[in-house]
């Protein structure tokens, strides 16, 4: 974990990767320094829709409009994101849309802000209690196989997941 | 009917939408929803909301982008797009060409007893859209207004939004479905021939 917070690291370049084969080409996302290289790939691709949005919860309502449509979205967001989108996963479970969203965990390992300590703690039973699968990845090495198996479980039975990349992958931000 | 408002959206949003068949339609929950499933009798180029609410502009937003070549129009409420009013900030800096936005304005929430909203006290959400860069807005208030609206909501080649202005005349009486999840079933399949 000496890398610098949110700097790029192989692990970002192959999620980004594995979204791509899997057909993922609208990225939602609310700027965060834990997913910088995701968010810049996206820019960057000019295969990929890539929209920065006011707030967390307009992104689960769009990957759920464009499940309608027929293509695939990735929400991107921290963990403090994920307590403004708690009445909108009433869209994805209710209709039962298939919707992953890749959430860096602040709040928890080594964090230091006292302010993202409450909903950190909270996310994991939040999304639960919202009806969403929820899966932890805590090694570079777990990021890519936990992702795929989030897009398999929203694309093939219907479900919510939330995959926390956990501030032990990630790093805790110095302040 | 208050003469501010003299509009009655039974009139004013069929007249407004035209022949619903050929678009992609999200509608916010409550009067919106139920205007539109009245209208098209529950069809499966609609997907209406009974919750969710900030919600229909983002989803029709991701649907347009995700169908560019399809028109896509979200018809939703005042207090239905207040919850959620930055979304015309995000619709603002994407401007997909195929998105446009009916506002159905009636100052009030109907669904929980017709307390006033903030538009029937002096906010202005077509100069809020203007201020979030949509190219095309329009207010429409009386009759004389909705033709050129209407084109505007049908053949824009950019982002556009419509604050319909209406009376707290009541949307009709619609039995429609309340399953997303079929609603949702409905639309993939009629729109990609797979639920």
């Amino acid at each position: 974990m000496s890398t610098e917070y949110g700097s790029a690291v192989q692990w970002q370049e192959d999620l980004f990767k594995l979204l791509r084969e899997n057909e993922v080409n609208l990225f939602c996302y609310v700027p965060d320094g834990g997913h910088k290289t995701l968010i810049n790939r996206s820019i960057e691709d000019p295969d990929v829709i890539s929209v920065p949005l006011t707030t967390e919860e307009e992104g689960v309502a769009m990957c759920a409009g464009a499940h309608l449509g027929g293509k695939k979205a990735v929400l991107l967001m921290q963990s403090s994101g994920v307590g403004n989108c708690v009445n909108m996963f009433a869209l994805i479970k209710g209709g039962q849309f298939p919707f992953v969203t890749l959430v860096t965990m602040r709040g928890e390992f080594g964090e230091m802000n006292p302010w993202q300590m409450a909903m950190g703690t909270a996310v994991q039973p939040v999304v639960e209690a919202m009806g969403m699968q929820c899966l932890r990845a805590e090694r570079p090495d777990e990021v890519v196989p936990t992702v795929q198996a989030a897009l398999n479980m929203a694309y093939k039975s219907n479900q919510g997941v939330a995959v926390l990349l956990t501030q032990k992958l990630i790093g805790a931000k110095a302040f | 009917m208050s003469e501010d408002r003299p509009l009655d959206r039974k009139q004013a949003v069929p007249a407004i939408v035209g022949d619903p068949s050929d678009l992609l339609i999200v509608c916010g929950l409550a009067g919106a929803s139920k205007d539109i499933a009245h209208l098209t009798k529950d069809g499966d180029n609609i997907f209406t909301m009974a919750g969710a609410m900030g919600g229909a502009t983002a989803m029709g937003l991701g649907l347009a982008l995700s169908r560019p070549d399809k028109r896509v129009l979200v018809v939703t409420g005042d207090g239905e797009l207040l919850m959620n009013v930055g979304t015309l900030a995000t619709v603002g800096i994407m401007k997909p060409s195929n998105l446009s936005i009916l506002c159905v304005d009636n100052g009030h929430y109907g669904e929980t007893g017709y307390q006033e909203s903030h538009t029937q006290r002096g906010v202005d959400l077509e100069t809020i859209a203007q201020g979030s860069a949509i190219p095309v807005t329009r207010t429409v208030t009386t009759e004389d207004q909705i033709p050129e609206a209407a084109q505007i909501l049908r053949n824009s080649n950019a982002s556009s939004f419509v604050l319909l202005r209406v009376s707290t005349a009541p949307p009709p009486s619609f039995k429609r479905s309340m399953d997303a999840s079929e609603r949702k079933s409905a639309f993939r399949k009629a729109l990609l021939g797979t639920a």
